[in-house]
């Protein structure tokens, strides 16, 4: 079999204009977090009955798709596709860049972002919060080690088990982060096992779109090829993410409407007038869900790379609907204090509480994005990361030409 | 310059005499067991709707007062402690008047959800916030099932020296801690006897010849999401 | 490359060992210094050593704040509204100054060190209105609202 090459990005222009530009991001997502800390949460739109805002939403679609962007290193190393084999070194450092774009999102948002050596010196081990703590870091330690195994020179024989530790491990990390929900008892929204599992599925999908077109773009700035074959493979593969994830929403919302103690929240969200019944039809529903997986099963003749990538992303875009309508959607609604009871106090007990964006939040979670892409770009810029070529003829020596496949 | 062994000297008298200095009976026997609050006590409510009328909220500014939070004119964001929630019975159109605060749970969510431990219980019952070692996070916002809980959203300035708190910390009702070790009575009890309504019974719950526990157990009392099995520290009765 | 690394180790190692320039250079560098006079509290003397304090007051803050909070001890000896109660500092228009004051007795030697402390974002920086006269109004209920307390429990 043909070796792969891998090589950096070049300092062209066009990487300084895009690195530049994601700086700009990032430091107008700094001064909104300055900002923030400075004046309190007070200038956000968040109160207290939405407690966790926008940042939040960002900081968990990072999250959850940066264990979601290693789906295609753990084909390679633990899944034996060796197609998949020259993307697994992207793989595992777009998995980490996204990791710490949300991390760093949801730190800056705290009440009391200075004291973050207090969380990393004091834990409470009932807590979920100080498990993910544990979760979040150990997943950067055990990537950077797979990534070793991969680059370094003589350890390959070590990047399978690291592989799979690393498999384990990111399958445990979206578990915790479901489990902030699932295991709220307070809140009707939430308190559901299904959390983990939905929070898995969802993190295979949004993280593999997000590869796709991260490496998509990548290559195609870097005057790269991307063969076609591969990103019909990819995609038929998030075809089946995102049935996974329709699947278990659909499983999540049937077991609530069972319940009659939910009928409330679950009409406010699926049949109600809200902002949020229409985010989930349309947004994660629809536009996250159904559209894309037409685009990614449909064409099996004439396949058009733009109907994958698009479908790519409007998974992205549904996705982080999803999220919101978990994060906000479920934090509006107010508390059961009484089941059964009509409430009223000047606290918005017994009333749906309104939340509005502000732009210093938004500012936060598009900076963390982009911290994130920059991290991956000086990756590629300064180690082997991507390949050569992503043709299809370099990933897959042995495949048999398509005929008629065409853009 | 004091020497090391002249410091533990001087806080070793020092010790002696907070013990016998204690004021209420129930913490005079605690401190001799172990100088800790004892494990024995447990400090709750009860609170008598009947006599809780609409309208009144004689409690809620005394808490005000007392502990120097209140309206500032953003009511999303304005912490509170304490508030009068008006239940209404949908069906028969009953309506009852009653104050809700922390509760002070045997197993407070907001402890098991706090990744620093900021949020902790004392050995007397008491649920607080540590705002030495809370970030801010408002995970304990999201666990708590009755609202106890705010966000301080704004810089403050000029608190309460027996009741810190500050921006980016979570905060609620501490039952009066302060007033508690001292020996007296929480705040909102205290004013509510003045008032004339005495619905608010404070006293420990542990102790089977005190007047809360007596009255807990010849009247049927409810506790506010009991369902959740989370053991408040605060009854309501004729709710 | 890693010759000359190791040349600038040793001069940086000779440079860091070499002696003090001798008691009159340092003489001369503290009088050009202004030292902090933080002002002076109320009563003939701290609750401990003043070269203790000045060397420790943050320890025994720390400890005590662990042990007012979580265990409910409230002695007024180690305790900071005990430091703020005997060290207000009363500015032009007689009333104690807050934090935000350079002339706040912390402020005074925190400034010159360029220790920033965050104490003062929850804690009152200035002891309540009316100081210790509401404080002991308080203490004369107590008396009555533990023969409440103990009819209570009787």
């Amino acid at each position: 079999m043909k070796r792969t090459v891998y090589r950096e990005l070049d300092l062209s222009p066009g990487f300084l204009l895009v690195l530049g530009l994601l700086g700009l991001i990032a430091a107008a997502g700094l001064g909104a977090a300055w900002y923030m800390e400075h004046y309190g949460h007070i200038v956000t739109g968040m109160n207290n009955q939405v407690v966790w805002g926008l940042p939040h939403v960002f900081a968990i679609f990072l999250i959850v798709a940066a264990s979601g962007a290693l789906n295609v290193a753990s084909l390679a190393s633990v899944f034996n596709r060796t197609m998949y084999k020259p993307m697994a070194r992207l793989s595992g450092l777009l998995a980490i860049s996204l990791l710490a774009g949300g991390l760093a999102v949801l730190v800056l948002d705290l009440g009391r972002p200075d004291r973050l050596i207090v969380a990393m010196t004091h834990f409470n081990f009932k807590s979920i919060f100080a498990w993910n703590i544990f979760l979040y870091t150990g997943f950067f330690v055990i990537v950077a080690a797979y990534l070793f195994t991969q680059m370094g020179r003589g350890f390959g024989r070590f990047i399978r088990p690291a592989g799979w530790v690393a498999f384990v491990w990111r399958l445990a990390l979206t578990t915790g982060t479901g489990s902030i929900f699932g295991w709220l008892v307070a809140r009707e929204a939430y308190d559901a096992a299904i959390m983990a599992p939905l929070f898995i599925a969802m993190s295979l999908s949004f993280g593999l779109a997000v590869f796709i077109l991260f490496t998509g773009r990548s290559c195609a700035l870097s005057g790269r090829e991307f063969g076609q074959d591969l990103l019909l493979r990819l995609g038929r593969l998030l075809g089946l993410f995102i049935a996974a994830v329709l699947y278990f929403t659909a499983v999540q919302h049937l077991t609530a409407l069972y319940a009659a103690e939910h009928h409330d929240i679950e009409s406010f969200i699926l049949f109600g007038d809200s902002i949020y019944t229409t985010l989930f039809w349309t947004g994660q529903v629809l536009i996250g869900g159904v559209v894309p997986l037409i685009l990614v099963t449909l064409p099996t003749h004439g396949v058009s790379r733009v109907a994958i990538k698009l479908a790519c992303a409007l998974v992205i875009v549904g996705g982080f609907v999803q999220v919101y309508v978990i994060v906000i959607g479920g934090q509006v609604y107010p508390l059961a204090l009484f089941p059964g009871m009509e409430v009223r106090s000047s606290f918005q007990d017994g009333v749906i509480a309104g939340y509005q964006p502000s732009l210093p939040e938004f500012l936060l979670g598009i900076g963390g994005v982009a911290l994130a892409l920059a991290i991956a770009a000086i990756g590629m810029k300064s180690l082997r990361f991507l390949p050569e070529s992503l043709a299809d003829e370099a990933v897959d020596p042995q495949r048999v030409p398509r005929t008629g496949a065409v853009t | 310059m004091t020497t090391r062994r002249q410091f533990l000297r001087d806080s070793g008298a020092f010790t002696a005499t907070l013990a016998s200095g204690a004021t209420l009976i129930a913490f005079a026997e605690a401190q001799a067991e172990d100088g800790n609050k004892s494990r024995k006590v447990r400090w709750g409510m009860l609170i008598d709707v009947a006599n809780c009328p609409e309208g009144c909220s004689t409690c809620v500014s005394a808490c005000s007062n007392e502990n120097g939070w209140g309206d500032t004119g953003n009511p999303l964001t304005d912490a509170q402690w304490i508030r009068k929630v008006a239940v209404t019975d949908p069906q028969s159109k009953l309506r009852r008047s009653l104050p809700v605060m922390c509760q002070h749970c045997a197993e407070p969510p907001c402890v098991d959800v706090c990744p620093t431990g900021a949020s902790f219980k004392r050995a007397d019952g008491i649920v607080l916030v540590d705002k030495h070692i809370c970030i801010g996070c408002r995970y304990c916002m999201m666990a708590c099932p009755y609202k106890a809980r705010s966000f301080i959203h704004e810089p403050l300035q000029n608190q309460k020296p027996h009741a810190p708190r500050g921006k980016g910390t979570v905060e609620s009702c501490t039952l009066c801690v302060h007033r508690v070790d001292g020996g007296r009575l929480p705040a909102c009890v205290e004013a509510c006897a003045a008032a004339g309504h005495n619905a608010m019974l404070f006293g420990d719950l542990n102790d089977p010849e005190t007047e809360i526990s007596k009255r807990v157990a010849q009247h049927p009392v409810r506790k506010i999401r009991a369902d959740l099995g989370i053991d408040p520290g605060v009854s309501y009765e004729n709710l | 490359m890693a010759k000359r690394f190791f040349i600038l180790l040793v001069l940086a190692v000779a440079v860091s060992l070499w002696p003090p320039s001798g008691p009159q250079a340092t003489d001369l560098l503290l009088a050009k210094i202004t030292v902090p006079k933080p002002a002076k509290g109320k009563g003939e003397r701290c609750v401990d050593d003043t070269d203790f304090m000045r060397r420790n007051h943050m320890s025994l803050l720390d400890h005590q704040r662990d042990k007012t909070v979580h265990r409910g001890d409230r002695t007024k000896r180690y305790s900071l509204k005990g430091c703020i109660d005997c060290h207000a500092v009363n500015g032009k228009d007689g009333v104690p100054v807050i934090a935000d004051n350079p002339k706040h007795f912390c402020r005074t030697c925190h400034d010159y060190a360029a220790v920033r402390i965050d104490c003062f974002q929850c804690h009152a920086s200035r002891p309540a209105p009316g100081g210790t006269a509401k404080a002991s109004a308080g203490k004369s209920n107590t008396a009555a609202l533990q023969s409440y307390l103990r009819g209570l429990e009787q």
